[in-house]
């Protein structure tokens, strides 16, 4: 059979790389897949190096900015890994509330997110309507709806107003309330069911050998989460679970992002309920010559940082390592064998932005003809979903619970 | 805190190999070997003792250029490292991607910005430099005249 190559990419704007994917095919389906990454490179890891300790922690915030404190709270567990530093119990619950409400907004993003794509808007409405709160409560804790610039090394920069505690807990009650009602809707739904499961299937021994993290490990049954393997801030004195799957498809991994947004507001309530009083920074002079490794728990799987310093006042060395860079080459094992309008879906199961699907396009290998653009891509995935709604007959219950919720006050 | 076995087992068996252990906490540990002995090393921390290769990183230092692979042991709560160093002013060393598929990315990034070359990697191509970048420059040297700038 005749084998094409379709580009896929090179913008991919929500990871922290832009990457250009290549699809090999033949016919409907894809048969390999290459990879290519660095198009955004923003040479980040020298820039730190030039900035001072503290100032770095502004700059790698600047790396993503959906997960805008994932990667400060990495790079000051490396700098406090360093030099041994205390950090004040205080700081450390206000460091878990806003990892938190930073996990369930980016979960809930992605979940709208894939909604629409597989045709299922209202699910897409709905997310992003429960999202809006999540935001408005960074707003009022820390001033900003994203970008907190919360951590700094030893502690937090700003206190949090506990006159502001109950009204979140009540906030928080909702979206437990709401993400139960849209999990069980999701869970249940025949038609996402037949569009999700046994596709891209990551087996254990590929989510090893690749050593994929976050909730693309575990929806493949590895409980593996930096939170409980390797404790920061102060995440074991809470009472959580990890949630796994067993199922590695890409219904595993948005069943393990749907669970997850509920255990991330149980343990911003616990946090609120148990916050000490005492000082917020143990107001570090000097880093000490040495080397340091902070790890965090990342929306999207563990963010890695390692420092080194020589006693002056910025690192040496700086080498900072997003979840998505392990998570893509994964691809290779999830891809090969599926429909195009499949490979789509897969590679945003990872949690990737939609813009690289907007700029997907078939070309033609012999004559470079358009054959096929990003929009045609996105309608060919949700016409796939349209058939198996027609053959399912009747509405979803996923529409069933939209339907509910539009008729309430 | 439950009894950690990953070190200890490497101490036994690699007894001889190990350079130097540095315990920096109960937490983080590096161990310094000879170049010749990362392959063996990793394949015993990855196969057997179920280690997650977190990442890697290449430091150019005065007396050689420092590799350092990390790897996250989940039962025992512990990062150890694996460190080494190549020498100038052409690095090489065994490649740990052709058993280990998590590393291949990381060695290809270090090769281009370090010039490290990896021995029998599978797939050597560049992977963060652009095309047109020049052959045989690399920005994370500290003899990269654009360095300090």
């Amino acid at each position: 059979m005749k084998r094409t190559i379709i580009p896929l990419g090179p913008f991919h704007p929500l990871l922290e790389e832009a990457e250009y994917f290549k699809l090999y095919v033949e016919g409907e389906t894809v048969v390999d897949i290459d990879m290519r990454i660095g198009y955004m490179h923003r040479g980040i890891e020298k820039l730190s190096t030039m900035k001072n300790w503290d100032q770095s922690t502004f700059v790698v915030e600047r790396i993503c900015g959906i997960c805008s404190t994932s990667h400060p709270i990495a790079y000051v567990n490396a700098v406090e890994d360093l030099g041994d530093f205390d950090v004040p119990d205080r700081a450390k619950y206000i460091r878990v509330i806003i990892c938190e409400l930073e996990r369930i907004h980016s979960h809930l993003l992605w979940i709208g997110l894939a909604g629409h794509f597989i045709g299922y808007d209202t699910v897409f409405m709905w997310a992003w309507k429960y999202r809006e709160p999540i935001l408005d409560i960074c707003e009022k804790l820390t001033g900003n709806r994203n970008h907190y610039a919360m951590m700094k090394p030893g502690g937090v920069r700003r206190d949090l107003n506990e006159d502001d505690f109950p009204w979140v807990h009540k906030e928080m009650d909702k979206v437990i309330a709401e993400m139960e009602m849209l999990v069980g809707a999701v869970l249940d739904d025949p038609v996402l069911h037949a569009r999700t499961k046994k596709i891209g299937v990551l087996t254990r021994e590929d989510a090893i050998g690749y050593a994929t993290v976050g909730p693309t490990v575990r929806a493949s049954g590895i409980a593996d989460d930096i939170r409980v393997d390797d404790p920061y801030a102060a995440y074991d004195r809470l009472d959580w679970k990890v949630i796994t799957w067993d199922s590695g498809d890409v219904f595993g991994k948005a069943a393990v992002r749907l669970l997850e947004t509920i255990e991330s507001a149980k343990m911003i309530k616990q946090c609120m309920d148990d916050m000490p009083d005492g000082p917020i920074d143990a107001c570090i002079r000097a880093v000490p010559a040495g080397e340091g490794i902070g790890h965090a728990e990342a929306p999207r799987g563990e963010v890695f940082h390692y420092v080194r310093g020589d006693g002056g006042n910025s690192a040496v060395r700086h080498k900072i390592r997003a979840p998505s860079y392990v998570n893509i080459p994964s691809f290779k094992a999830t891809c090969v064998g599926h429909t195009i309008s499949d490979v789509a879906l897969i590679t945003a199961a990872v949690d990737p932005c939609y813009c690289c699907t907007e700029r997907m396009a078939v070309l033609d290998r012999g004559s470079g003809d358009l054959i096929m653009s990003g929009k045609e891509l996105e309608k060919s995935s949700r016409e796939a979903t349209d058939r198996l709604k027609k053959d399912y007959g009747g509405p979803t219950p996923v529409e069933i619970t939209m339907e509910k919720l539009l008729k309430k006050p | 805190m439950s009894e950690k076995t990953t070190l200890p087992a490497i101490k036994e068996k690699f007894g001889d190999a190990l350079i130097d252990i540095f315990e920096k906490n109960e937490r983080r540990a590096y161990i310094t070997v000879d170049k010749k002995d990362v392959p063996a090393i990793c394949r015993y921390m990855y196969e057997q003792k179920g280690g997650r290769l977190c990442t890697a990183s290449g430091i150019d230092t005065r007396s050689g250029i420092e590799i350092l692979y990390h790897f996250m042991f989940p039962p025992d709560t512990q990062v150890i490292t694996v460190k080494t160093k190549v020498k100038k002013p052409s690095p090489e060393i065994e490649s740990i991607g052709t058993f280990l598929p998590a590393a291949v990315w990381i060695e290809r990034e270090i090769n281009d910005i370090l010039g490290v070359t990896f021995l029998n990697h599978p797939d050597p191509r560049r992977l963060i430099m652009a095309d047109e970048w020049p052959d045989g420059v690399y920005p994370f040297r500290r003899d990269f005249k654009e360095f300090d700038k």
